[in-house]
């Protein structure tokens, strides 16, 4: 593997109750870089991502990381335990304790400042993320895992959301993996793309990949959705979800 | 004057009835946070098997319950992660099952006169002086490890994964709540009874949660409640004869009540 590499995934399957979830799945972390993975429901995204973070195990392959890198988790939306009186600051100060001026730099880069004293319980699902976010980064990460960052999150929150990551990266030069299911915001803020379907469809550059026919077969429906939302017509059938039902996903 | 009345069973009945509101505050939040009720009745009815196995093998009852209600709940925790049967379900079988094997052995040990009703719901007026050093040495044990842990408890309370990514042990601090809670619960056996103990763990809790906005104010605050309560059924059973362990139960839920409604107001007024 390259030495530059921070974390990479080699050969990984995994099964669960006799189900394929990943099927020899490889990925490379390359430092300051950010790679989304994408993928219908089901395609494996999450159980990837707890792969890498050493959550889950799998049942054959191998995952490395870089001696001594420091790794950020952003959670999906967190399910906070609804009787738990907890302040933001303090939900944050669980993490890591730093020195205050520290927390206060990270505080206001992720613009929660103004919400420092208020209660996890009454925050808004944007609030939510960029706390999340704010305890991630306390830790000084050389990669950041973000799983489904802007769940929960208004529409134009959502590429605010979007910004501030691509923004974070590049102020602080660490590496970005995410997961995410909406194509348009990610294709825009991504160095890499993976395409996720159990398998690795297509990875590559987010022009390559868009451009690719695994990436058409897999997503053809939502791409179509999205440029005629009023007339679109299929030649082809697929699911309640959009996924395509036959299995348009042939790859050597 | 007071004290010329109180004999020492009273005494004990105090040190060992605050003791256990301390601990059981401490505890009670988590049980609180982590959903844990069903667990803390599951260890408390199986814990009655307890008793029975200390008769039989001629074992102290108290240390009897503390060795069984530990290896249930080390038990628990090992099936909970293991088994695809919904956990409250599985904590449903052995909480009643525990509590039916109990009172089935118990009624077969010839020759022991056992206070079957002080067991179910507690007899504090009869702690002797070897129930209050277990009871005194068990809650200081537990104190200090819930203070050592606290952070580590705190954070798999609020995110297990998070936790975990973090550097926490997660495992092991999952074993030590259930240790300690385990421990609380054989605490209070004799106190409140096999059946009211989770009520002294969640209630003054529950009250807590209404009027407190940290971790550590919520917990303080339970604290409190435990002691009002103790001190209230203790006097309550003291003037009008009632029985003291539901009697201080009755106090915490009505502290409860009470807490629910001033935060009722608070909210309404906006102060």
């Amino acid at each position: 593997m390259n030495t530059n590499t921070l974390l990479s995934v080699r050969k990984v399957s995994v099964q669960r109750n006799s189900r394929v979830i990943l099927d020899d799945v490889d990925v490379d972390v390359l430092p300051g870089k950010i790679t989304t993975i994408i993928g219908p429901n089901g395609a494996g995204k999450t159980t990837l991502m707890r792969i890498m973070l050493g959550l889950e195990k799998a049942n054959s392959g191998v995952v490395h990381k870089r001696r001594g890198i420091s790794i950020g988790y952003m959670p999906q939306k967190l399910q906070f335990p609804e009787h738990m009186p907890m302040s933001v600051k303090e939900f944050i100060r669980l993490g890591k304790r730093v020195k205050s001026s520290f927390m206060d730099a990270v505080c206001n880069e992720t613009g929660i400042t103004t919400i420092l004293h208020q209660q996890m319980a009454t925050l808004s699902g944007g609030e939510h993320q960029r706390v999340l976010l704010c305890r991630a980064l306390i830790r000084n990460p050389d990669l950041l895992i973000l799983d489904e960052p802007v769940q929960g999150v208004d529409v134009s929150g959502q590429s605010a959301l979007y910004q501030l990551i691509a923004d974070i990266r590049k102020r602080r030069g660490c590496a970005v993996v995410m997961v995410s299911h909406d194509l348009h915001l990610v294709m825009a803020a991504t160095d890499e793309v993976l395409c996720l379907n159990r398998h690795v469809c297509c990875a590559g550059h987010p022009q390559s990949v868009t451009r690719s026919s695994a990436y058409l077969d897999l997503f053809g429906p939502e791409v179509e959705r999205s440029m005629a939302l009023y007339t679109h017509h299929h030649d082809h059938r697929h699911g309640i979800h959009g996924d395509v039902i036959d299995d348009g996903c042939n790859h050597g | 004057m007071m004290v010329a009345i109180m004999d020492d069973f009273l005494i004990r009945a105090l040190i060992a009835g605050c003791m256990l509101a301390l601990v059981a505050g401490v505890l009670g939040v988590f049980v609180v946070w982590r959903r844990m009720a069903y667990f803390g009745d599951a260890i408390a009815h199986s814990s009655l098997l307890g008793v029975a196995l200390g008769f039989v093998a001629g074992v102290q009852p108290g240390v009897a319950v503390i060795l069984v209600a530990v290896s249930i709940a080390l038990l628990l925790q090992l099936m909970i992660s293991r088994l695809s049967l919904s956990s409250d379900t599985l904590l449903g079988i052995f909480s009643h099952t525990g509590l039916a094997i109990g009172l089935v052995v118990l009624s077969q040990l010839n020759g022991v006169r056992i206070d079957l009703h002080g067991l179910l719901f507690g007899d504090i007026l009869s702690v002797g002086i070897d129930d209050l050093y277990l009871i005194v040495i068990t809650g200081i044990i537990v104190l200090i490890i819930t203070a050592i842990f606290w952070n580590s408890l705190l954070s798999i309370v609020v995110h297990r994964d998070l936790a975990w990514i973090e550097g926490v042990p997660v495992f092991w601090i999952e074993v030590i709540l259930m240790v300690n809670i385990a421990l609380v619960i054989s605490m209070a056996m004799k106190v409140v009874g096999v059946l009211l103990i989770t009520a002294l763990l969640i209630v003054p809790a529950a009250a807590a949660r209404s009027l407190s906005s940290s971790p550590l104010q919520m917990t303080a605050l339970s604290v409190v409640v435990g002691i009002l309560s103790v001190l209230g059924g203790l006097a309550a059973s003291w003037h009008w004869d009632t029985p003291t362990g539901p009697s201080i139960v009755v106090c915490a839920a009505t502290v409860f009540v009470i807490f629910n409604l001033i935060a009722l107001i608070r909210r309404q007024l906006n102060i």
